[in-house]
């Protein structure tokens, strides 16, 4: 559906792209690349007192060797780790499993079951995390109360059982987002395809299993992509509960640790190193998830 | 953070069908315990979804001393007019002033955001140009740089510009959208036909003027889709407003509440605002969500080509 222009008019594609790309350009390729550049400095007083400014010294990799070498950042990958390991089977496998049970065509009254999960995908991640804060603290919470008349003592604020109460934010935010997507993809298996399944004696479980599940796996690699690349930027729900948990630290994730580095303690170059750092983590999960994910499709 | 993963769906031309019309005959295989336990499985996770909200709505009706006197799911004195009044009178209204803020940062940014992409999006999928897939991979790439990665960096960059602490320095970020141009080439590709234009063009009119007599009608499904992905993403957009702003007469809601929040172990006689105000944020965006969300889902399916 390309067109050919007439003389003259060869300039209108890049009219067009050119107020998006003008923005792109100055707020996403000139940050990398300030980002880049700031990552080799390092800020530095003048005098030892911290009197008569500072001066920009280049430091090369040291920046990026302090911030590897930093223990508090070490524990933030260890904290997205165990998140990861908690939240994205949970969220992913969640919404996969309530996409197959509504899809499964015994599912009652699916346009209401859709709405109830889609819901807290309206409440802002903030207020998503605020309001678990509040469902999270002693005194206020009906759950714990709850917990508590079957005789269970959990303590959601502790340093056990705060990544739990993370994800837990977390996915209540996405697992019914999620579900949608995977339940929207499962709609265009073909009707055929699915009689056939039938025709051949499978079950309903089977079906699910062996052949809906393999049909949307692209949708299901997408959204492991975006939820990975989403989970190391884990900021939200920690600085909620920080007010709330002495088990939540000013550094506790990565991008509490830049956010320290650079806003309390004008770092910048370490911030900028420790960013990167970051963002290259994320393009290599993005990396082996699309590998992973072709592997599949060829499988 | 959840909020910085980009919005996604599926592009309309993965699902051209409406749901129900492709769905296989009921099997009559399916006995009456495997439907209740699956009935009852949906209902426990959709008693999950709609229980933090439910718990909202009844405590934003109580006074800040019931919160903690009576259980979390019991109606205690109905105070929600008062709480509503203290929210709004709190601080000098405050409240109401992050309200309009936020309206001004998702609705505005998102109009001129949705039309920077549909523009974009149109131009990749209609004309051909030099190394138009090469940047069009770059704008791929745009949808997984992490947000904070680049936050630092435009901080620094608007401090120099003296952009900091001001309505720009939160709108500007937010009119860049690579999702809404990939989402547009997609649409614009399933949805406007090339004879079309090509007979706009032998009737004398200007590709500007096709755009948008001929193209951009056709493309309103895309216009509410990625507007909406556009206004959520501005209106949960969390980290960039804490890092550009100060001045708390700008906040949007969000920051707002957030930094209410924060100091409730020191002023425990806010939790009823925090709670009512919380209630407040969610309500408008979540009847919009609910009632746009069935626009565009009829949006995914309307308008299709043959």
């Amino acid at each position: 559906m390309t067109s050919r222009l007439g003389r003259g008019q060869r300039s209108t594609p890049a009219l067009f792209v050119a107020p998006f790309f003008i923005l792109f350009v100055a707020t996403l390729i000139v940050p990398v690349g300030y980002s880049l550049w700031m990552s080799l400095f390092r800020e530095q007083a003048t005098s030892g007192l911290g009197f008569g400014g500072t001066e920009t010294l280049f430091v090369g990799a040291d920046n990026y060797l302090r911030a590897l070498g930093d223990p508090s950042f070490h524990r933030g990958f260890l904290h997205i780790a165990l998140y990861c390991l908690i939240y994205i089977p949970v969220m992913v496998g969640g919404a996969l499993a309530l996409a197959l049970l509504v899809d499964s065509a015994m599912a009652r009254a699916k346009k209401l079951i859709q709405l109830a999960y889609f819901l807290p995908h309206a409440v802002p991640g903030l207020i998503a995390a605020i309001i678990w804060g509040f469902l999270y603290t002693p005194g206020l919470s009906p759950v714990i109360d709850l917990l508590r008349t079957v005789g269970v003592e959990w303590d959601f604020l502790g340093p056990d059982g705060v990544v739990f109460s993370m994800a837990n934010a977390a996915a209540w935010q996405w697992i019914g987002y999620n579900m949608v997507i995977f339940y929207a993809a499962l709609q265009a298996v073909p009707k055929e395809t699915l009689e056939a399944a039938v025709v051949d004696g499978a079950g309903q479980l089977r079906t699910a299993l062996s052949v809906k599940l393999p049909m949307i796996r692209s949708s299901v690699v997408l959204t492991m992509l975006f939820t990975a690349v989403g989970a190391i930027q884990l900021f939200n729900e920690p600085e909620v509960l920080r007010s709330r948990s002495s088990a939540v630290s000013q550094d506790w994730s990565p991008v509490m640790y830049i956010y320290q580095a650079a806003f309390t303690e004008h770092d910048y170059g370490l911030a900028a190193a420790a960013s990167l750092l970051l963002a290259l983590l994320g393009a290599g999960l993005s990396f082996v998830i699309t590998k992973l994910g072709n592997r599949w499709k060829e499988a | 953070m959840a909020t910085a993963t980009p919005p996604r769906t599926l592009p309309p031309t993965r699902s051209p069908k409406r749901p129900d019309t492709t769905r296989p005959p009921r099997t009559p295989a399916a006995s009456w315990s495997s439907k209740a336990v699956v009935t009852t499985l949906l209902g426990i996770v959709a008693v999950y979804t709609l229980m933090p909200l439910s718990w909202l709505l009844v405590n934003a009706t109580k006074s800040n001393g019931d919160l903690f006197a009576s259980p979390g799911f019991e109606l205690a004195d109905f105070h929600l007019l008062t709480n509503l009044a203290d929210l709004f009178t709190y601080q000098d209204g405050v409240f109401g002033r992050w309200l309009a803020n936020s309206m001004l940062y998702s609705v505005v940014g998102a109009l001129a955001s949705t039309l920077v992409s549909l523009l974009a999006g149109y131009a990749f999928a209609t004309y051909d140009w030099w190394g138009k897939e090469k940047l069009y991979g770059l704008v791929l790439l745009g949808i997984l740089v992490p947000h904070t990665v680049i936050s630092l960096p435009m901080y620094l960059m608007a401090s120099e510009v003296g952009l900091v602490n001001s309505y720009w320095a939160v709108l500007i970020p937010g009119l860049v959208n690579p999702f809404g141009v990939y989402l547009s080439r997609v649409f614009a590709e399933s949805y406007v036909p090339g004879e079309t234009l090509e007979a706009a063009r032998i009737d004398g009119a200007s590709e500007l003027r096709t755009f948008r007599s001929v193209a951009l009608p056709m493309l309103s499904p895309a216009f509410v889709t990625v507007f909406l992905f556009s206004f959520t993403g501005s209106w949960n957009n969390f980290f960039l407003p804490l890092v550009m702003l100060n001045d708390s007469a700008l906040y949007p809601v969000g920051l707002g509440l957030f930094n209410w929040n924060a100091t409730l172990p020191q002023e425990p006689q806010l939790y009823s605002l925090v709670i009512t105000g919380s209630l407040v944020s969610v309500v408008p965006l979540a009847v919009a969500f609910v009632s746009l969300q069935r626009f565009w889902r009829s949006g995914l399916t309307a308008g299709a080509v043959k």
